[in-house]
């Protein structure tokens, strides 16, 4: 009887750590030896695999150059405008879509929802032919019917960011409008009753009950698209593969792609890496702190 | 009082009738590029050069040729399909079956340094990827995993996401019934295998079309790690397909369109678990 009570402690205590043990594994050999290995690689020349010289804070002093403001000013606004429309939008066709009465609020949701099932290379197909020189191009024969040329949309800085943008917004709003619509039902509807009888209008409701309401949802929302903002890559590289004219597609992500695989200048690349880390983590203890996720357990 | 009353319900209407025409005009215009894709698919490649993506419809040109070329002359496009399912399925178990082990095990046992590893989860979901692209690809090499599907599969196979989703669910698993079977003298992973599992059975589902869709559309590791043209996966392989000595548009647009069908079923027939695996992890009051 003793025996097998103190077996049971003893394989409680072994037992956990197994299940525990494949994220473990994969934490210390996939996140945290490249995490450690792209800093010091930032403090090196590589020339090749066995050829590796340390260098100081050369390549961080190397970052002083005009592609880096560019990659930080295309990732910063990229960023900007998606939360900017990513917010707003799906907040307000949620709060259409959560309307009862609605006819088809499935067909709604799920014709939203379609963009998001897709590659963002399939996605970003579309758009690039669509944004294409022709002046029969769809997009091109759209602005024609304001009297506007045609434009050669993915060459220019602010007509390539829209397009960056559009990718993004059309392949997102669904997701959000999900997250939005989860946060929706859980306001209890009493609020709306007494604002009712207090004679609030619906512009009203929305502001004082529904968006307060939803705080933490939006919370959660800008800080993924945050993140998502700025790990952007695979949109720039459906319309430009790994080279944009005037770098109007260069994120910070296609930076470190393009000076680590097209130019083969490892440290540097990953001095840009170590940068983009820094920015990511400012923004999520900001985010930890705001969600209390270290009082959690 | 009667007056304003009915005066508040005929706004309401106006209203209603305004948000369902703004709802229509919207979600035409979401699925208006898979309508274009489709249109365009069916028409010659030389089209395509010369008039763009267009806005118009003319079915004197159109063929069936491009899907011809597709399936039947061009072996490319089926075996990167190949290979994405491939890699879909063997990221998808993988995943599924790591996390739902670690999720678990996260939720019901009381060990040291389980408040730390969870912050870790959470530290490895809030990093994005792209931030290791070198790091890792210089591992891929010395562990030999370039150009192979583990190599595109292994460094995610345990995804945080997944754990934080498995871990919520396995939180609301009545322990009575994990300490009864204990006392019965079941071990632990009889215990998961035969009790547990079986009750996360809708997180399973969640997850695993999640996990499915994920590695079906994922593009930036895949595009690393994958090299000869016979490995590709779907979105790389159409990629490639643009070169700076022309681009194939007739197997491209079709390409494109048969990719989207095997998720968009997936999505279908599962509408709830993929709410559900959104959702879940998520948005935390």
């Amino acid at each position: 009887m003793i025996n097998k009570t103190h077996n049971t402690i003893n394989s409680l205590t072994v037992i956990p750590y197994i299940f525990v043990l494949p994220f473990i594994i994969t934490f210390l050999l996939f996140f945290l030896y490249p995490i450690i290995s792209a800093i010091i690689m930032s403090f090196q020349d590589i020339a090749g695999f066995r050829d590796v010289t340390f260098v100081g804070f050369k390549n961080y002093r190397n970052l002083l150059n005009p592609h880096y403001y560019n990659a930080l000013r295309v990732s910063f606004t990229y960023t900007f405008l998606t939360i900017a429309i990513l917010i707003p939008l799906p907040l307000v066709l949620a709060v259409l879509l959560n309307n009862k009465n609605l006819p088809g609020r499935n067909i709604f949701r799920s014709a939203l929802f379609m963009p998001a099932l897709t590659s963002v290379i399939v996605g970003g197909m579309f758009f690039r032919f669509a944004f294409g020189t022709q002046p029969t191009a769809l997009f091109n024969h759209i602005i024609g019917w304001f009297g506007l040329e045609p434009a050669v949309w993915l060459q220019g800085k602010w007509t390539g960011m829209l397009a960056m943008v559009v990718l993004c917004v059309w392949r997102w709003t669904g997701v959000n409008i999900v997250y939005f619509l989860a946060g929706l039902q859980g306001i209890p509807n009493e609020l709306y009753e007494s604002a009712d009888i207090d004679g609030a209008n619906g512009l009203q409701k929305f502001f004082h009950i529904t968006v307060p309401s939803l705080k933490p949802v939006i919370i959660f929302v800008t800080t993924i698209s945050v993140f998502g903002g700025f790990s952007m890559f695979a949109e720039s590289f459906a319309y430009w593969t790994s080279r944009s004219p005037g770098d109007i597609g260069l994120t910070l992500v296609a930076y470190i792609y393009q000076t680590g695989f097209n130019y083969n200048n490892f440290g540097f690349a990953s001095a840009i890496g170590i940068t983009l880390l820094a920015i990511i983590m400012t923004v999520n203890l900001i985010q930890l702190k705001i969600f209390g996720f270290f009082k959690e357990g | 009082m009667e007056y304003k009353y009915k005066n508040r319900t005929k706004q309401n209407k106006t209203g209603f009738y305004l948000s369902l025409a703004v709802l229509i005009v919207i979600c035409l215009l979401y699925l208006a590029p898979f309508f274009f894709m489709l249109i365009t698919s069916f028409k010659p490649g030389q089209e395509m050069l010369r008039k763009g993506l267009t806005l118009k419809i003319d079915f004197d040109i159109m063929t069936f040729n491009n899907y011809r070329i597709l399936f039947f002359e061009d072996n490319r496009y089926l075996s990167w399909f190949k290979n994405s399912l491939i890699i879909a399925a063997i990221y998808t178990s993988f995943s599924v079956f790591f996390s739902s082990l670690v999720g678990y095990g996260l939720a019901v046992y009381k060990f040291r340094g389980r408040r730390f590893l969870f912050l870790l989860v959470l530290l490895v979901m809030m990093i994005p990827l792209e931030i290791l692209l070198l790091p890792l690809y210089r591992l891929m090499i010395e562990l030999k995993l370039m150009n192979t599907y583990l190599g595109v599969v292994l460094p995610f196979a345990v995804s945080p996401f997944a754990v934080f989703f498995f871990r919520q669910y396995a939180m609301g698993i009545p322990r009575d019934l994990i300490e009864a079977a204990r006392v019965d003298g079941c071990g632990e992973f009889r215990i998961f295998f035969k009790i547990v599992v079986p009750l996360m059975k809708p997180a399973f589902g969640a997850m695993t079309i999640l996990m499915a869709l994920t590695s079906w559309n994922t593009f930036v590791w895949p595009l690393v790690v994958l090299r000869s043209s016979d490995k590709l996966t779907l979105p790389i392989g159409l990629m490639s397909l643009l070169t700076p000595y022309g681009n194939s548009y007739d197997m491209i647009m079709p390409g494109a369109v048969i990719s989207v069908i095997p998720v968009a079923a997936l999505f279908f027939m599962n509408q709830k678990a993929f709410i559900e695996g959104l959702t879940a992890g998520g948005v935390k009051q």
